[in-house]
């Protein structure tokens, strides 16, 4: 685990032509970022069904839900600064309101944008989509987790927000977790190692954090639970319930502000619940800037020493 | 195509004065609500409805339907009073405009039989609108769309992200549509945020754009058979119109953009509506 790399965006260009040839439904729409968001693999094979809008956020998001009144299954994306960024009405009112099949795609969320700066950071899109009814969110862990979930999700009817990172090391990739696969269960959290002393609830780029700190406590006698909570809404009670009880101490991790994130739904169900002590790791409810995207990640408090810290913090808060 | 009769052209008339009774009815019984707005274009969406627009109110979902669209979700009473007419739901269910547990919500939604997309925030439906015809393309269907916009509408930025893209798309399918009464929320158009030229406007972003009195039922029905005649283009029909049309203290009245008429009025409404 955590040896190998992939590009997340790759794996969403290669899932888009597979669907492509499996589903006559499928259209994909992009907003002058086609090349980048890797959007454009499905374009050069079925150019009729492949809409570039522009910079155009707001008609992107219109459009794709034209489409999906017509009858299609529309991917849609861009920048997660940009989408949600700019059309949280369109996706409100439209997307969400005549609960269409509209999924947004979207790329560079988080810090690891890096170099481009707190203007192209998002940290608020999780926070901004989950509070929309009808919507659901995911982050996929890696490469793999993309390719599944967007496969998946082309036959769950509905509106969707999926966020992927432009990647953590150079290159665009980000280290895999699923090596010997993954398949995507709707709203089902992947528990990816037991423990009984604390639960680490992790999503994104921040699941192999979790991973690399679960070992770390292990050396020192510290058993932690991993779980891969990839389907932020709707968010799976049972397992963290589960788990909860299992470990009575917990740690949130997201590349996200701690407020209205992964994190943020985790601690509405504990605390609605079973509550048990939770310590969210997560951008501190602040603007990013430039930087490498590890140096960023160390500076921002994200990494699995920090997640190590927090899971010592949560177990001494234990009663 | 080919001309309408005279006997048609009544029908549309009998039709537009009955929409216009409906309306005001429905408001002040719902005590809320966009008179100016509804009463300004229903002869241009009478007629849309009873001339030009093939859909059949018996099966809502036909999939090769015309699809019009309410972009201005603030005119739903006038699109709600012509569904009704056209036998997509009971003219009852207008009594219940705006009221809790109402099929009729203040503001169009997918529950509504008739109705293609939810409307009430601005400036979305021409995006929609070009995402409807290019799935008809696709699918090779015969299905025109047809979308309502207001025209302090044409503040909203999307409104023209969705103009360019029309054009680049070629969209002959598409027909837009502007309700030109003059007057927004706040007061007059060409105070509050002005747009003329906004026939150039069109015309500079690639439309084919024709200009009618939206009370000249022989000018809407040239207009909408004319722009099923133009290849590679959308056609936006900019219809001049008078806010709150029918009704002398309502017309050019921006207070009745919002305001519906209390009971005690409808005695001096009727009076007008003979």
């Amino acid at each position: 685990m955590l040896e190998k790399m992939g590009a997340m965006r790759n794996a969403y260009g290669e899932a888009l032509v597979e669907l492509g040839a499996s589903n006559a439904r499928v259209v994909v729409l992009g907003a002058d970022t086609t090349e980048s968001m890797k959007s454009g693999m499905f374009g050069a094979k079925y150019p009729d069904r492949f809409f570039n809008l522009g910079i155009a956020e707001q008609n992107l998001v219109g459009v794709a839900a034209g489409l999906a009144f017509g009858g299609k299954v529309s991917f849609a994306g861009t920048y997660a600064i940009f989408v949600p960024g700019k059309c949280v009405d369109q996706v409100r009112n439209m997307l969400c309101y005549a609960d269409l099949d509209v999924k947004l795609v979207c790329s560079h969320a988080g810090l690891t944008v890096g170099p481009d700066g707190g203007s192209h950071e998002q940290v608020e899109d999780i926070a901004l989509m989950r509070c929309v009814p009808h919507m659901r969110v995911v982050v996929p862990a890696d490469a793999v987790a993309v390719k599944s979930i967007i496969k998946a999700i082309a036959d769950i009817p509905g509106p969707f927000y999926v966020r992927i990172t432009r990647g953590v090391i150079k290159g665009s990739n980000t280290p895999i977790v699923y090596e010997d696969g993954f398949e995507y269960k709707f709203g089902k959290a992947n528990v990816i190692r037991e423990g009984a002393d604390v639960a680490l609830f992790g999503c994104g780029i921040m699941l192999p954090e979790t991973v690399r700190a679960a070992e770390s406590l292990a050396a020192k006698g510290i058993q932690a639970s991993v779980i891969d909570i990839h389907t932020v809404k709707p968010i799976d009670q049972e397992t963290i319930i589960k788990y909860a009880k299992k470990c009575g101490a917990a740690v949130s991790a997201e590349e996200h502000n701690v407020m209205g994130g992964m994190g943020s739904a985790v601690a509405e169900v504990l605390t609605d619940q079973y509550p048990i002590p939770l310590k969210r790791v997560g951008v501190n409810d602040t603007f990013g800037e430039s930087g490498e995207a590890q140096e960023l990640l160390n500076k921002y408090g994200l990494t699995a020493a920090h997640i190590e810290e927090a899971a010592k913090q949560a177990i001494a808060m234990k009663r | 195509m080919g001309m309408a009769t005279s006997q048609e052209i009544t029908k549309l008339q009998d039709i537009a004065r009955n929409t216009r009774k409906v309306i005001l009815e429905t408001l002040a019984e719902a005590g809320s609500g966009h008179p100016g707005g509804s009463l300004s274009a229903v002869e241009l969406l009478v007629t849309l409805y009873f001339y030009k627009l093939r859909h059949d109110p018996k099966n809502p979902k036909w999939p090769d339907r015309d699809r019009f669209i309410l972009s201005k979700g603030h005119g739903a009473p006038l699109l709600y009073s012509i569904l009704a007419q056209a036998g997509y739901f009971p003219m009852s269910e207008l009594k219940s405009l705006r009221k809790l547990g109402a099929l009729l919500q203040g503001h169009p939604d997918m529950d509504i039989p008739g109705i293609e997309m939810p409307a009430g925030s601005e400036g979305i439906g021409l995006s929609v609108g070009v995402g409807q015809a290019l799935a008809a393309r696709l699918d090779g269907r015969p299905t025109r769309t047809y979308v309502l916009m207001g025209d302090g509408e044409q503040g909203e930025g999307e409104v023209w992200e969705a103009a360019m893209s029309a054009s680049k798309f070629k969209l002959d399918n598409l027909v837009g549509m502007i309700d030109r009464n003059g007057i927004q929320q706040d007061g007059l158009t060409e105070q509050i945020m002005p747009l003329e030229p906004l026939a150039a406007k069109w015309r500079a972003f690639n439309w084919n754009v024709i200009e009618v009195d939206g009370y000249d039922y022989l000018q809407l029905i040239e207009a909408f058979d004319t722009a099923e005649m133009v290849k590679n283009r959308p056609t936006m029909i900019i219809a001049h119109t008078v806010k709150g049309k029918g009704i002398s203290f309502m017309e050019w009245s921006p207070t009745y953009h919002g305001t519906a008429p209390t009971k005690e009025k409808m005695e001096d409404i009727y009076k007008e509506l003979k």
